[in-house]
């Protein structure tokens, strides 16, 4: 479970995350949607203190996975990291062959065994529906993928660690059409076996794929409700604006 | 009215870049026109001619052959071809030895005559005497015969002795070792020094004293070389002599050592912003999978920017194979090729700037100084490609 009370985070001087408390349960998928700018992202890299890499930052509040404070001192980021895998919006694979790239989160967390490896690559690449496309060719450069294969080899790679949390942020909005529809599907799938938070620009996506939503406007959670009564009947009147294209 | 200052802007900078590479051609093809030149003298000094006793069955001696006898070296006509007899070299000082000066006459016009004389007794000598008297001796006397200087000689040869009588010494292999020797041992220092400072900057290094330390980095390129070569003159020779208890400190090591330092600025920057330009996406992707900062580093940030470091090794590379100066300074410039780091050495271009103010315009001597000139256009041309390429293949993500 996941669970953030009362979080403000600073860029520098600027106030991106205001008094945000939510929680999200296990097995769930939960959409982030609001404008452009409105702090989806940054309060998406805080579960995984992704922000961390960015210098001059500053976060109050707590940040809890499964009851444990993750911003703790007491906690290693890395193998926070393992547990909460994250797909970027834009592919981001590595240049090398799709099976190091599957391989990668095994072999830096220092698994050598590579019976254990090859099957971890196979697993994960059916998890996340690109086997039957790649299985002839794990040893090519993952640069010869088409975009959709490459986010679907970025969500392999992500599920080859075993995480029980995945973050994605935006991930098809790089895509198209069909290859949208297959991560769509994808997270249908996936959902049983992981909470996955997804950031989406598209209601639709939000509207198919979630369980719950939450919409943020200018770094505030406005609201967060079970999808069908986002989508049907939203409390907030900035909501109804949103999603009715009045705003944003 | 606009539209026509335009056009002669436009026409202006088109006249520039054409000059620019006309001129640039133009130092090229007449690199080698000079350098081909080369390749149309004589073995030996021009006007002079190498006499032997008729009976003597030798026809023809190579460069190298004429230098040792000359030299002492091969003292037997049976070592170079001929019959089991001693070589005697002659040259015309030696007239002395065996005529006073008022035998050969006033203006020397017994001279030719007696030469003859001399050869005509001298089953085993072997004479270098000017063209002119040659043609006076008699018919007892025999000219060798001697040829153009040819590549195989040049580019297989190794000595280097462009001034020795009476058959000048152009063999390419001690300062093309000499060459990659100092320029290969320089990168194996540079490499890892130049590549750890990059990781450092682009990785590792905050804002603070990134912002130092690059600026001042890319400055130490731009000091001139003899600054470098000063300071490896009175600081790295003497501390290299004395460290490994040598007779001189002017080695290949020397060259080395100041050729890497030389090249650091270069390979630090290219490498440095070859690692600055790997996406952050790649980071994050790395860090998000659980690796640690220094997995990132070696196993995503490093391979990702690999072209850019090679083309940075390269780069450096070419620095060091072309730097002239303060390799010239350190070197100790003996032309022989190199067994070890701690012999002196010479490189070509050092070879190239101590000569050619000595060299004769219009020799055989001043030619090869082209010919190197146009072996060193056509190493540091072949750099620049496999940099060019080496850096086009950056991976897209
Ligand atoms: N590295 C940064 N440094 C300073 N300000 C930042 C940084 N990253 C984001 N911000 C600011 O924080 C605010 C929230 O950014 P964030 O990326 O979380 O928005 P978002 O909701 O994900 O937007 P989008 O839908 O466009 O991706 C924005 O106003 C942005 O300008
Ligand atoms: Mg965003």
């Amino acid at each position: 479970m996941l669970e953030t009370k009362n979080i403000d985070f600073y860029y520098g001087g600027f106030h991106a995350l205001k008094n945000i408390g939510m929680k999200m349960e296990d097995h769930t998928v939960t959409a982030f949607i609001g404008p452009s700018g409105c702090g989806k992202s940054t309060f998406l890299r805080l579960f995984n203190r992704m922000n961390d890499l960015i210098p001059d930052t500053r976060l109050t509040g707590e940040c809890l996975i499964d009851g444990e404070d993750i911003y703790h001192k007491s906690v290693d980021v890395t193998s926070l990291r393992k547990r909460v895998g994250m797909v970027f919006q834009k592919p981001n694979p590595f240049p090398k062959s799709l099976f190091e790239n599957v391989a990668y989160g095994l072999r830096v967390a220092g698994t050598t065994d590579s019976r254990f490896i090859a099957q971890r690559v196979e697993e994960s690449l059916k998890g996340a529906a690109l086997w039957d496309e790649v299985k002839d060719k794990l040893k090519k450069s993952a640069f010869e993928l088409s975009g959709g294969q490459q986010q679907r080899l970025c969500i392999a790679r992500a599920l080859a660690i075993a995480p029980s949390v995945i973050l994605m942020d935006e991930p098809a909005s790089a895509l198209d059409p069909i290859s949208t529809s297959k991560i769509e599907d994808l997270i249908h799938i996936l959902k049983k076996d992981y909470t996955i938070v997804i950031v989406t620009h598209n209601m639709q996506q939000a509207a198919r794929v979630s369980d719950k939503t939450g919409f943020f406007m200018l770094g505030e959670l406005i609201e967060y409700n079970d999808t069908k009564k986002i989508f049907m009947s939203p409390e907030k009147e900035e909501t109804q604006n949103y999603i009715t294209g009045r705003f944003g | 009215m606009k539209r026509i200052f335009e056009k002669f802007i436009e026409s202006l900078l088109t006249l520039s870049g054409a000059t620019t590479g006309i001129i640039i051609l133009l130092i090229v093809i007449f690199l080698f026109r000079e350098g081909a030149g080369f390749f149309r003298h004589s073995e030996i000094e021009s006007g002079y001619v190498l006499c032997v006793n008729e009976e003597n069955p030798v026809y023809r001696l190579t460069p190298k052959q004429i230098k040792e006898i000359f030299d002492y070296e091969i003292d037997n006509w049976s070592l170079v071809g001929g019959n089991d007899e001693e070589i005697t070299p002659f040259r015309i000082s030696d007239i002395s030895d065996y005529y006073s000066d008022e035998e050969l006459g006033e203006n020397n016009e017994f001279l030719p005559e007696k030469l003859g004389e001399i050869i005509a007794a001298t089953p085993g000598m072997v004479a270098f005497i000017p063209e002119q008297y040659a043609a006076d001796t008699n018919e007892r006397v025999r000219q060798l015969i001697t040829e153009k200087l040819n590549p195989a000689d040049f580019f297989g040869g190794d000595t280097w002795m462009p001034t020795a009588t009476p058959a000048p010494q152009f063999g390419l292999l001690p300062l093309l070792l000499g060459t990659l020797w100092v320029g290969l041992c320089a990168i194996l220092i540079a490499l890892p020094l130049g590549l750890g400072v990059a990781i450092y900057l682009g990785e590792l290094a905050d804002e603070k004293i990134r912002n130092l330390l690059k600026p001042t980095i890319e400055l130490l390129a731009g000091i001139p070389s003899v600054v470098y070569g000063f300071f490896g003159l009175v600081v790295v020779v003497p501390f290299i002599q004395k460290t490994f208890d040598l007779p001189v400190g002017e080695t290949a090591f020397a060259g080395s050592l100041i050729l890497a330092i030389m090249a650091l600025p270069t390979i630090i920057t290219v490498a440095e912003d070859a690692i600055r330009n790997t996406p952050q996406a790649m980071r994050e992707a790395s860090l998000g999978l659980g690796a640690n900062h220094w997995q990132t580093i070696y196993r995503v940030v490093v391979p990702y920017s690999i072209s850019g470091i090679s083309a940075a090794v390269v780069l450096g590379i070419g620095r060091a194979v072309g730097e002239t100066m303060a390799v010239l300074m350190v070197t100790g410039n003996a032309a022989v090729i190199p067994h070890s780091l701690f012999e002196p050495v010479r490189t070509i271009p050092a070879t190239v700037a101590a000569e050619l103010g000595e060299a004769p315009h219009g020799g055989a001597h001043y030619g090869a100084l082209f010919v190197l000139g146009c072996i060193l256009f056509l190493i540091t041309v072949v750099i620049s490609v496999t940099a060019e390429v080496i850096s086009k293949k950056q991976p897209q993500a």
